[in-house]
C-alpha cells in the first residue's frame, strides 16, 4: 500500500470524478520526484567538486555562496546562455533529439524507487526489470549523438560505447536475478522488506558485480573512456554547447543518482534504519554510495577499451554465473530462518572466488601485427 | 560475405588536450588499431637559431629559456657551458656548485611535472599531477628567493651565475631534501603497483635497445631500454666528477621503464644535492669577470649537458664578433620522437596517447 | 670520459680503406668529400676499433661561398666521438648524400636543414619541410635571407 494509493484512497472519499482521483496523485507524485531529482543533482554536482578536491589536496570551490553551494547554480547559468553551435556536417534531427533520448529514460528509473516507507510513484511488480529496461534505452541516445555529431572523435566514442555498455548490462542483470531469488519478488518494495540482513552482508559478489556493473553503465570512471577528456577530448558530447550540453551533464549526475538509489535499495536495505525518519536514511546511503563513486573516480587510471571488453566477458560473467548458482542452492536448501549461514557461506564462497580469478585472470594487451 | 572495412583517418591535432603543446599527429586507424603514425611539427618555431645571429652571447640566454621551458635552468646551463668552453672561460667553484644545486632541482621538478602528466593520460583525473606538484611548488619557491622567476629563471650568466643566493636558501634546501624521500616513497606507494596502472604501461610501447641507439635517442627514454648512457658519467662537464651517485636503467623499454627510470632518477639527484651542499665552498665569487660585449676568439665548439630530457646540446661558430655566426640547437626530444612510428603502430588509439605521454615532449624544443 | 678520436689516424686509416676521400683532417676534426660520405659512413660505423653508431647532431654552417654540414658521431662502446664534415660548394641546388639508412637519427635533422638552409640530401626517405610550412618560399636561416 503505497502512500500515493492512501492518498488516491482519501481523494476518493472526498467525492472527486474518477479521473481527478486518478489524475492527481500521479501529478503530485512526478511534480516531487522531479524536484527531488533536480535538487539532489545540483547538491551531488556540488558535493562530487568538493570531494575531489578534498583528494586532490585543494580546496574546490568556495567563493559562490557560503563554501560554494551556489556554484552549481553558477554553472547551470553559464551553460544555459551558452550559444547552441551545431556543425555544419551534423545530421540536424538525430543530432537535436539525442540529448533527450539521453535524459529521459533517466527520469523514468525514478518512478520505482522507493525513498521512503511505502514512498514510491507506482510499485510494479517487475520493478526491477523495468529499470533494466530503461536504462538500456539511453545507450541509443549515446549512438545518436555520437553519429550525428559528423566528428570522428565522437565517432569513435560512439562505437565504444555501444561494446561497453551492452556487454556489461549481462553481468548486472544477472548479480540482480540472485537479489530476487532471495527476496522472491521483483517488486523493489518487496525487495526492501524482504531485508532484515541487508543483501550487501548476504551477497557481497553480487554487489561488487553490480557495482562495478553499474559504474560502466555510467560511463564513470575508470570505465570513462566514452568522455576520456585525455584521449577523444570529451567523446560523445563534443560538438554539444549550451541547452543541450546541460542536459547531458544533468543526466550524467541524474544516472548517479538512479543508480546509487537503485543499489540503497537492492543490497543497502533501502529506507530502513533505527532512529531517524526512513526519507533521511535513504538519502544518506545514496550519499555514501555517491561519496564511494566519487572516490574510485578521482583515484583510478582508466581502462582502455580491450582490457575494458575482456574483464567484462572474461572476469566478471562468469563470476556472476557462479554467483547465480551458489544462490540458487543456497535458496533451495537453507530455510530463511538460518540466513546467517548464507552469510558466512558467501563471504567464503566471494573470498574463494576472488582470489581465484586474481590469479587466473590477467588484464593484458595487445598488440595486433599490422 | 567478407566485411568491407576502410582505412580511416584522424587528426590528433594541434589543439588537444593531451599532446603537451601545439603538436599534430596524423593517425590512419583500422578500428581502433593504429597503423600509421605522422607527426606534424613547426607550430611553434620562433626562429630561435636565426634570431641568435643577432645578438649579443649574453642577450642570447633570455631566448634559451624558452625552449624547454619546463627545465629552463637546465637550457641556461648548456647554453653558457658551450660560450665557455669556445673561449675557455674558468667559473669559479662556488658558482660550479650552485650550477650543480639548480640543476638537480630543476631535473627533479621536471621529471615530477612528466610523472604526473604521464598519469594524467592514463586517466587518473588530475590527482598524481596536484600530489606532484605540491612538491613541486616548494622547488619553485626556492627558484624564486633566488631569482625572482618562477618558470623562465634567465639565472645563468657566461662565467658563472648572476647573482648569489641569500642566506635564507641553504638551510630551505636543506629542509626541501630531508623531507623529500619520504614523499617519493609516497609517490611510489600509490602508483607503483595499481592494477590498471600496470596493465596500461606494462609491455606498452616498447623500443627495442637497437632501435634507441640508432635513432640516436637519449636521456630517460634511451636509459629505460637498457643503454647505460648518462652523459654526466660518461663524459663529466662541469664538477659532476667529484659526485657518487647512480644511473639508473630498465631492461624492457616500455612506457612502465620510462616513467620507473624517472622517479629512480628523481632521488640519485636528491643524493648529488646533498653532496654538492656539503662540499660547497662557504664564500667566493659567483661569476668570472667577463665583458658586457663580450667577443670569443674564432672558431667552433659543441657544449651538451645532461638536460633532463636528455642530451641538450648547443653548436656555436664564431667569428670573433659580439654575436655568434652560427648557433644550432640540438634538441633531445625531437630526435626522441623519431622512433614514434616503432612504438605505436599496432596498438590502440588509447595507447597512443599514453606513449606520447612517456616520451615526455615539449614543443619549445622540438620547434625552437 | 668521451675522448675526441685522433683524426689524423682516423683519417689516415679512411684514406686506405676509400681513397680520394679525405681532403683534411687536422684541426680536430674530419673532413671529407661530399660524394664519398655514405662510403665513409659505413665504414665508420661498421669497422672493428672504430663502430660509431650513435649521431649526435647533424648540422650546417652557411659560410657564404659554400655549405658545411657537420657531423658528430659517438661510440658508445670504445667511449670515443669524431667530428665528420663536408662541404657543398655551390649556393643553387646544393646536394649531398643521405645518411638516414646508416643512422636513423638522421632523418629529422636532414629534414630540418633542407628546410631551413636549402641543402638537398639524396636519398632521404621523405625530404619535405619540417618546421616551415609547405609552400613557404626561401631558406631563412641562409646569410642571403634577410
Amino acid at each position: 500500500m503505497t502512500l500515493l494509493d492512501q492518498f488516491q484512497l482519501m481523494l476518493k472519499g472526498l467525492g472527486w470524478p474518477d479521473w481527478a482521483v486518478y489524475l492527481t496523485p500521479a501529478i503530485v507524485g512526478i511534480l516531487i520526484i522531479i524536484i527531488f531529482v533536480l535538487t539532489v543533482v545540483i547538491v551531488f554536482i556540488w558535493w562530487e567538486r568538493r570531494l575531489i578536491s578534498r583528494f586532490q589536496i585543494r580546496l574546490g570551490p568556495n567563493r559562490c555562496g557560503p563554501e560554494g553551494i551556489l556554484q552549481p547554480i553558477a554553472t547551470a547559468v553559464k551553460i544555459l546562455l551558452k550559444e547552441d553551435i551545431v556543425p555544419d556536417k551534423a545530421d540536424k534531427l538525430i543530432h537535436f533529439i539525442a540529448p533527450i533520448i539521453v535524459f529521459v529514460p533517466i527520469l523514468l528509473i525514478f518512478a520505482v524507487m522507493p525513498f521512503g516507507e511505502g514512498a514510491i510513484l507506482v510499485d510494479l511488480n517487475v520493478g526491477i526489470i523495468y529499470v533494466i529496461a530503461i536504462s538500456s534505452i539511453s545507450v541509443i541516445g549515446i549512438f545518436m549523438a555520437a553519429w550525428g555529431s559528423g566528428n570522428k572523435y565522437s565517432y569513435i566514442a560512439g562505437m565504444r560505447s555501444i561494446a561497453q555498455m551492452v556487454s556489461y548490462e549481462i553481468p548486472v542483470v544477472l548479480a540482480l536475478v540472485g537479489v530476487a531469488l532471495i527476496s522472491g519478488s521483483f517488486s523493489m518494495l518487496s525487495i526492501v522488506e524482504a531485508q532484515s540482513i541487508p543483501f550487501i552482508l548476504l551477497q557481497p559478489l553480487g554487489f561488487l558485480i553490480f557495482f562495478l556493473g553499474c559504474l560502466a553503465e555510467m560511463n564513470r570512471s575508470p570505465f570513462d573512456l566514452l568522455e576520456a577528456d585525455s584521449e577523444i577530448v570529451a567523446g560523445y558530447h563534443i560538438e554539444y554547447s549550451g541547452m543541450k550540453f546541460a542536459m547531458f551533464y544533468l543526466g550524467e549526475y541524474g544516472v548517479a543518482l538512479a543508480y546509487a538509489g537503485i543499489i540503497t535499495t537492492l543490497f543497502l536495505g533501502g529506507w530502513q534504519g533505527p532512529l531517524l525518519p526512513p526519507v533521511i536514511w535513504f538519502l544518506i546511503k545514496v550519499m555514501a554510495v555517491f561519496s564511494v563513486i566519487v572516490w574510485i573516480r578521482s583515484t583510478l587510471p582508466r581502462f582502455r577499451v580491450d582490457q575494458l571488453m575482456s574483464f567484462a566477458w572474461k572476469a566478471m560473467l562468469p563470476l556472476a554465473v557462479i554467483n547465480l548458482l551458489v544462490i540458487a542452492v543456497e535458496v533451495l536448501l537453507i530455510p530463511a530462518s538460518l540466513q546467517w549461514v548464507m552469510l558466512i557461506l558467501n563471504f567464503g564462497f566471494a573470498a574463494v572466488l576472488i582470489l581465484l580469478w586474481s590469479k587466473l585472470f590477467t588484464l593484458g594487451g595487445g598488440r595486433v601485427e599490422v | 560475405m567478407p566485411i568491407k572495412t576502410e582505412q580511416f583517418y584522424l587528426n590528433v591535432g594541434p589543439q588537444h588536450p593531451s599532446t603537451h603543446g601545439v603538436f599534430r599527429l596524423r593517425l590512419s586507424l583500422d578500428g581502433e588499431v593504429v597503423t600509421d603514425v605522422e607527426p606534424i611539427i613547426g607550430y611553434l618555431h620562433r626562429g630561435i637559431e636565426k634570431l641568435a645571429e643577432s645578438r649579443t652571447y649574453t642577450q642570447i640566454i633570455p631566448l634559451t629559456d624558452r625552449l624547454d621551458y619546463l627545465a629552463s635552468m637546465t637550457d641556461n646551463v648548456a647554453y653558457c657551458m658551450a660560450v665557455e668552453k669556445l673561449a675557455g672561460i674558468k667559473v669559479p667553484e662556488r658558482a660550479e656548485y650552485i650550477r650543480v644545486i639548480f640543476s638537480e632541482l630543476m631535473r627533479i621538478s621536471s621529471h615530477m611535472m612528466a610523472v604526473g602528466f604521464y598519469l594524467n593520460d592514463c586517466g587518473a583525473f588530475f590527482t598524481p599531477v596536484l600530489y606532484m606538484w605540491r612538491e613541486r611548488e616548494k622547488i619553485i619557491d626556492l627558484f624564486d628567493m633566488v631569482c625572482g622567476q618562477r618558470l623562465l629563471y634567465n639565472y645563468m650568466r657566461i662565467g658563472g651565475v648572476s647573482q648569489d643566493f641569500p642566506d635564507e636558501f641553504l638551510p630551505a634546501v636543506k629542509k626541501f631534501v630531508a623531507e623529500m624521500p619520504r614523499y617519493i616513497g609516497e609517490y611510489n606507494q600509490l602508483i607503483k603497483q595499481n592494477e590498471i596502472f600496470l596493465a596500461r604501461s606494462k609491455g606498452v610501447g616498447i623500443l627495442p635497445r637497437e632501435t634507441a641507439v640508432n635513432i640516436g635517442a637519449s636521456g630517460p627514454v634511451l636509459r629505460a631500454s637498457g643503454v647505460k648512457w648518462d652523459i654526466r658519467k660518461m663524459d663529466p662537464y662541469s664538477i659532476y666528477d667529484r659526485f657518487d651517485f647512480e644511473v639508473p636503467t630498465g631492461d624492457a623499454g616500455d612506457c612502465y621503464d620510462r616513467y620507473w627510470v624517472r622517479m629512480q632518477e628523481m632521488t640519485q639527484s636528491l643524493h648529488i644535492i646533498e653532496q654538492a651542499i656539503s662540499q660547497m665552498p662557504a664564500k667566493g665569487p659567483v661569476c668570472a669577470d667577463v665583458p658586457q660585449f663580450f667577443r670569443p676568439p674564432q672558431g667552433e665548439t659543441y657544449g651538451y649537458i645532461e638536460a633532463p630530457k636528455g642530451n641538450l646540446g648547443f653548436y656555436i661558430v664564431s667569428d670573433g664578433s659580439i654575436a655568434p655566426y652560427r648557433l644550432h640547437i640540438y634538441p633531445p626530444t625531437l630526435i626522441n620522437i623519431t622512433a614514434m612510428k616503432d612504438m605505436m603502430v599496432g596498438w590502440k588509439v588509447a595507447d597512443l596517447i599514453i606513449i606520447f605521454g612517456s616520451m615526455d615532449v615539449v614543443l619549445g624544443e622540438i620547434d625552437r | 670520459m668521451t675522448i675526441a678520436v685522433n683524426t689524423e689516424e682516423t683519417g689516415k686509416r679512411i684514406a686506405e680503406a676509400i681513397p680520394g676521400s679525405v681532403i683534411s683532417s687536422d684541426k680536430g676534426s674530419l673532413s671529407v668529400d661530399s660524394k664519398a660520405l655514405a662510403q665513409v659512413s659505413v665504414f665508420l660505423k661498421d669497422t672493428p676499433g672504430l663502430e660509431f653508431d650513435y649521431l649526435t647532431v647533424l648540422t650546417a654552417v652557411d659560410y657564404l661561398d659554400y655549405f658545411e654540414v657537420v657531423y658528430r658521431l659517438v661510440s658508445m662502446k670504445h667511449n670515443q666521438s669524431l667530428i665528420l664534415k663536408t662541404r657543398v660548394y655551390g649556393r643553387e641546388n646544393p646536394a649531398v648524400p643521405s645518411v638516414t639508412g646508416i643512422w636513423r637519427a638522421a632523418y629529422y635533422q636532414e629534414r630540418e636543414i633542407f628546410d631551413l638552409l636549402g641543402i638537398k640530401f639524396e636519398g632521404h626517405p621523405d625530404l619535405r619541410r619540417l618546421l616551415l610550412w609547405e609552400g613557404f618560399n626561401g631558406h631563412p636561416l641562409r646569410r642571403d635571407y634577410l
